[in-house]
């Protein structure tokens, strides 16, 4: 029984990362056929550096994400903090609706903003994009700040009130420097969904606001090229630094709580 | 005063958020409702008359094929990752090896690298001149290759690769917390391992196997980029058919009928989760 067992965990991790090898592979094939081998080079990464588009929808991805975590980080930190420490009557009701844009599906949300920019006659370009990308992921920092919050001793604040300190000086000093762990990663969190993002930004963006997601999928319907396998590399390295940052800010969240 | 001042700090925590949800969420899907009880005009426009149409055209034999593709390839998928997962989830639980924590990421990390790519990797795999192929036709002599690509088969391969930690997750939370001295009381009074594990084990497991088939339910039913990717347009799922009203035919309003009743599905699955949810947790105690 427990061989068995093992052998399912050994199948299911060959089925999670063969494929990811074989385009990490392939992105040091010198052919142009995108899944012969013919040899190691590194020129697929040479053209990419030099292509325009790429470094256009680099930019594109980079300021939509950076503007988009800003937000929801500031907005998603305050409604953590509202709903675990202080009680109200929406509280329930709140808490439910702001993990609501994660239930629905994305193409969904996505038609959704469409239709209202249309509406209101909003034009559509970056701006358009990072207000959607802020609605998902307000939820995402708002659920890692709230379990950093949870278990959250107040007595601190408290015992800084009493020696006098005033509001203000009480959340930079004690609250603040205390939940920054859970900000941190909740930033994290939001800016690799943001870039990593395709449908929401396919369906808001409009001519010139082209990111990488939506580069990778246009090359992907007309005309893959060996190309895509080095792009892939490259987003495949940034997610896993982004990772290992997500977790060891997670890591000092445990360790100091 | 100290009240007046508590209200001031709440509303200044609160009001961003809220005036957010309804601005970029609330408006928006209202916009939608009112798209789908529209007109379709003659440019891609719209004209604004009231009308039902939008709704009667879901009921064609082709959007209820189309529905019903959708729906049936998110519960084989679902089935696939619970027969796959479970195992998985139930080793690192109950036999707790060594490099538990270490395996439980690697499952994690696939899901933080972008999707698009995690799909396309399946194309280098599955296409006729592709790793499968070549594979094949090295251990079976005079093999023809197969036709994968773009096929329902590729479909929901890719599906299941791209949900199957939101399965093993919380299933592996579920089974972590089982108390496994039940279990030993079991078998000590005679029951067979195989009786254990479906009386005890499975039962106490439910709210993990309801919340991980939620978790893959929802987003297969309502994808787009799997269908659209590995299906190349021959596979099409509800997604796809929004997709199409919105970026080719320019059917607003129909595609916002369609992205309700994907809407409704969904909610009607949540619903469901937490009536299950409710009902297991009521059988325990």
């Amino acid at each position: 029984m427990k061989r068995l067992l093992e052998i399912n965990i050994c199948l299911v991790f060959l089925f999670l990362y063969i494929p990811i090898l074989v385009v990490v592979m392939f992105s040091f094939n010198s052919g142009d056929q995108i899944a012969v081998w013919e040899g190691f080079s590194l020129n697929w990464y040479a053209k990419l550096f030099k292509n325009p588009d790429v470094w256009r929808a680099c930019k594109n991805s980079l300021i939509i994400a950076g503007v988009a975590t800003f937000i929801s980080t500031i907005i998603g930190t305050a409604a953590a903090l509202a709903i675990e420490k202080y009680r109200f009557r929406i509280r329930t009701a709140l808490t439910r609706v702001l993990y609501l844009p994660l239930i629905i599906p994305d193409i969904v949300l996505a038609i959704a903003l469409l239709t209202f920019y249309v509406q209101v006659k909003f034009s559509r370009g970056l701006t358009s994009v990072i207000l959607a990308h802020v609605v998902f992921n307000i939820a995402y920092v708002t659920i890692v700040v709230r379990a950093r919050l949870e278990g959250y001793d107040d007595t601190i604040e408290e015992a800084a009130l009493d020696l006098g300190a005033n509001r203000w000086q009480t959340f930079w000093r004690i609250t603040f420097p205390l939940i920054a762990p859970g900000i941190i990663g909740g930033a994290l969190l939001a800016f690799t969904l943001s870039i990593d993002d395709f449908v929401i930004t396919f369906f808001t963006a409009g001519v010139g606001s082209t990111t990488l997601s939506v580069y990778i999928y246009s090359s992907l319907k007309y005309g893959i090229t060996p190309e895509l396998n080095a792009i892939s590399t490259m987003l495949l390295v940034n997610s896993i630094v982004f990772i290992l940052l997500f977790l060891w800010f997670r890591g000092r969240n445990t360790q100091t709580s | 005063m100290r009240r007046n001042y508590r209200l001031l700090i709440l509303l200044s925590l609160l009001s961003p958020v809220i005036l957010w949800l309804v601005c970029f969420f609330f408006l928006p899907l209202i916009s939608v409702l009112i798209y789908s009880f529209v007109e379709r005009g003659t440019y891609g426009g719209v004209e604004w008359n009231f009308t039902l149409e939008n709704y009667q055209r879901l009921f064609d034999g082709l959007y209820l094929g189309i529905l019903w593709r959708s729906i049936s390839t998110a519960l084989v998928c679902t089935a696939i990752c619970l027969l796959v997962g479970y195992p998985f989830a139930y080793y690192l639980a109950c036999y707790k090896p060594k490099w538990r924590n270490v395996l439980l990421l690697l499952v994690v990390v696939p899901f933080w690298i972008n999707f698009l790519i995690r799909t396309y990797a399946w194309i280098l795999i599955l296409r006729t001149e592709g790793l499968l192929n070549s594979f094949l036709a090295l251990l079976i002599p005079g093999f023809q290759p197969l036709e994968l690509l773009n096929t329902p088969f590729a479909v929901q391969i890719g599906l299941v690769y791209g949900y199957l930690p939101f399965m093993i997750l919380p299933l592996y939370a579920a089974l972590e917390q089982l108390d496994l001295s039940l279990i030993d009381a079991a078998k000590d009074l005679g029951a067979s391992p195989r009786h254990a594990f479906w009386h005890i084990t499975l039962p106490l497991s439910l709210p993990g196997i309801l919340a991980g088939s939620m978790l893959v339910f929802i987003p297969t039913v309502g994808a787009f980029l799997t269908p659209d990717i590995l299906g190349g347009g021959k596979v099409s799922f509800i997604g796809n058919v929004i997709e199409r009203q919105f970026k080719t035919a320019r059917d607003y309003p129909f595609g916002s009928a369609l992205s309700f009743m994907l809407m409704a599905i969904v909610l009607a699955g949540t619903i469901l989760y937490f009536r299950a949810l409710q009902g297991s947790e009521s059988a325990e105690t």
